[in-house]
């Protein structure tokens, strides 16, 4: 009976560990299958984690400026942050000033030579925010000299 | 995983010459450690800027000057502007680094090693003032898009070289060749590997200009990763992105090159003069050629307070594209009357001359005083703004400096 008992579990202990080996296999060969199809599978989780790191601060608004872009906090803040800063940094948005006519014109440039995806319903909303928060500013033939930094200069 | 092969292949030593910049406690980086280089951190460190210079965006990068960052006579590395269009090469192999030249009028298309173009052709070292044609584009109404530059996207150093068109002799150009196009290691913002981020050129005549370098030294030294390293074009008095960087092929074209930002609207004006804000089809606008004339006050900044009686010593650099300045002039009273200044000739042709002038004032007050550099064809700057133009390009108004007389 103690013989037969003994046998019977380590048919049983085989067959757990047939179970584990073929569980393990299995998912080395998923794993193996993913990397083959798209070798740089794995790069998802170290942006996985970067994303959880960041999170924390990455949309926080300081005295009305979105921090991690500069942009200023209004409607349609986070579809421009979205849409708008995976190619190109904000200050090249920030620094342009343009109406609504240009700026679908320059979204009409940026997807026929940028790579830049349809925005559907969202291209309202990033073009309503950037006419309302960084309209054109009339500047005429020539500007005064601005923010001068006085100083005083002896002769050498 | 290139970043980090790029890393262990070359010594830390080599790494800093080609970002231009110490490594700081890089012999105490720990082992397999990723420098996190030349897209993300501080520009100034990364590249060796003045902390000075003004970052316009980082991504791509897109770096300028301030005049008085400009005043030495041949521009340090530290001081130049960088505008770049994608994402700096991070993987560069010096060893198997080559510049095919090829094209529909290429006899047979070849490719050199870094040290066959080294050795097999004489070297050259010219002064050449490369200016980004949209330097002064945040001066227009309405206005243009693109990068905002003020007035520091210009700058003269020395490069040296080998002669294009002694590289062009050796492989062989057929009589049908009307362009060059250039073909860059850089890549595209979206990570789109058949897009290339730039590609532009010049006609055959500015090609075979002796000027026309493919160069591999800046200032004596390795020309520093974010302007070229290891080869880059310089077309001098051209719109500097003519000047391609980071190359490894140049086609000879039978007819206008046509890579990305040589068509469209890219780095091109209106063929006739339009109205501040007028829209203008892609068939009337033609590709800018070289440069107009301009200048800038170096020395002193922007802002000197100076006691009544005391003379103002004044400095800068003029320009005029593929023509020399034959005058510069000051003004104190906004255009009323001009004062020739003293203007010394260029080190060579397309390199920037330097003028200075001594200046007083007839009572205390606030004054600016504006430069005006004339071509040799007698074609000065505007006062004004010029030219409206879409994307804003050429705008060659004078510089002027804030001074105070108390």
């Amino acid at each position: 009976m103690a013989v037969k008992d003994n046998f019977n579990k380590q048919i049983e202990d085989i067959g757990r560990q047939l179970k584990i080996i073929s569980i393990i296999t299995s998912i080395a060969s998923i794993l193996f299958i993913v990397l083959l199809l798209n070798p740089n599978g794995f790069s998802f989780e170290t942006i996985d984690t970067e994303q959880t790191i960041t999170e924390v601060n990455e949309d926080l608004i300081e005295n009305g400026i979105h921090v991690r872009t500069g942009f200023k906090d209004a409607e349609g803040l986070l579809t421009v942050v979205q849409n708008c800063t995976s190619c190109h940094s904000s200050k090249l948005v920030i620094q342009n000033r343009m109406n609504a006519d240009r700026w679908n014109a320059t979204i009409k440039w940026m997807q026929e030579t940028q790579n830049l995806w349809d925005l559907g319903e969202n291209q309202e909303v990033i073009v309503n925010y950037l006419v309302a928060n960084y309209p054109p500013v009339e500047k005429g033939r020539r500007e005064n000299i601005k923010d001068i930094e006085w100083y005083e200069l002896n002769n050498r | 995983m290139n970043r980090r092969n790029f890393i262990k292949t070359s010594s830390l030593t080599s790494f800093a010459t080609l970002i231009g910049a110490e490594v700081v406690f890089g012999s105490n980086l720990p082992e397999g450690y990723n420098l996190i280089a030349l897209q993300e951190g501080d520009p100034f460190s990364l590249f060796r800027k003045n902390k000075d210079m003004v970052v316009l965006n980082e991504k791509p990068w897109n770096i300028e000057a301030q005049a008085h960052l400009l005043d030495d006579k041949i521009t340090p590395n530290s001081n130049m502007f960088i505008r770049n269009n994608g994402l700096i090469p991070q993987n560069i192999d010096i060893k198997n680094w080559t510049l095919t030249i090829d094209g529909e009028s290429v006899e047979k298309s070849k490719t050199y090693s870094l040290q066959e173009l080294k050795t097999k052709f004489k070297a050259h070292t010219y002064q050449l003032t490369l200016e980004c044609g949209g330097n002064g584009r945040s001066e227009y109404d309405p206005p243009a898009k693109g990068n905002q530059w003020t007035i520091g996207a210009v700058h003269c150093a020395k490069w040296t070289g080998i002669r294009l068109k002694d590289v062009l002799e050796d492989v062989g150009i057929k009589s049908n060749a009307v362009y060059i196009g250039y073909h860059s290691a850089d890549s595209h913002l979206s990570g789109d590997p058949s897009k290339e981020p730039i590609s532009r050129g010049v006609p055959m005549s500015k090609a075979l200009q002796e000027e026309t370098l493919i160069a591999f030294e800046m200032n004596g030294k390795e020309i520093p990763l974010a302007h070229g390293y290891p080869l880059r074009l310089a077309c001098g008095g051209w719109p500097a992105s003519t000047s391609g960087k980071w190359i490894n092929r140049i086609s000879i074209r039978d007819k206008e090159h046509d890579g990305t930002k040589m068509t469209g609207t890219a780095y091109r004006v209106p063929k006739n003069p339009v109205a501040p804000g007028d829209v203008v089809k892609d068939e009337d606008m033609g590709i800018i050629e070289s440069m107009p004339v301009k200048s800038l006050i170096t020395y002193p900044r922007s802002g000197a307070v100076l006691k009544e009686g005391q003379k103002l010593s004044i400095r800068g650099h003029a320009w005029a594209g593929e023509l020399s300045v034959k005058q510069l002039e000051v003004s104190i009273d906004f255009g009323a009357t001009w004062n020739v200044c003293t203007l010394e000739k260029p080190l060579n042709r397309l390199a920037w001359q330097h003028f200075s002038a001594t200046v007083s004032f007839p009572k205390i007050g606030y004054y600016e005083v504006w430069a005006r550099a004339t071509d040799s064809k007698n074609v000065a700057q505007p006062m004004l703004v010029p030219g409206w133009n879409p994307k804003g390009y050429l705008n060659n108004a004078c510089h002027r400096i804030a001074v105070k007389i108390v």
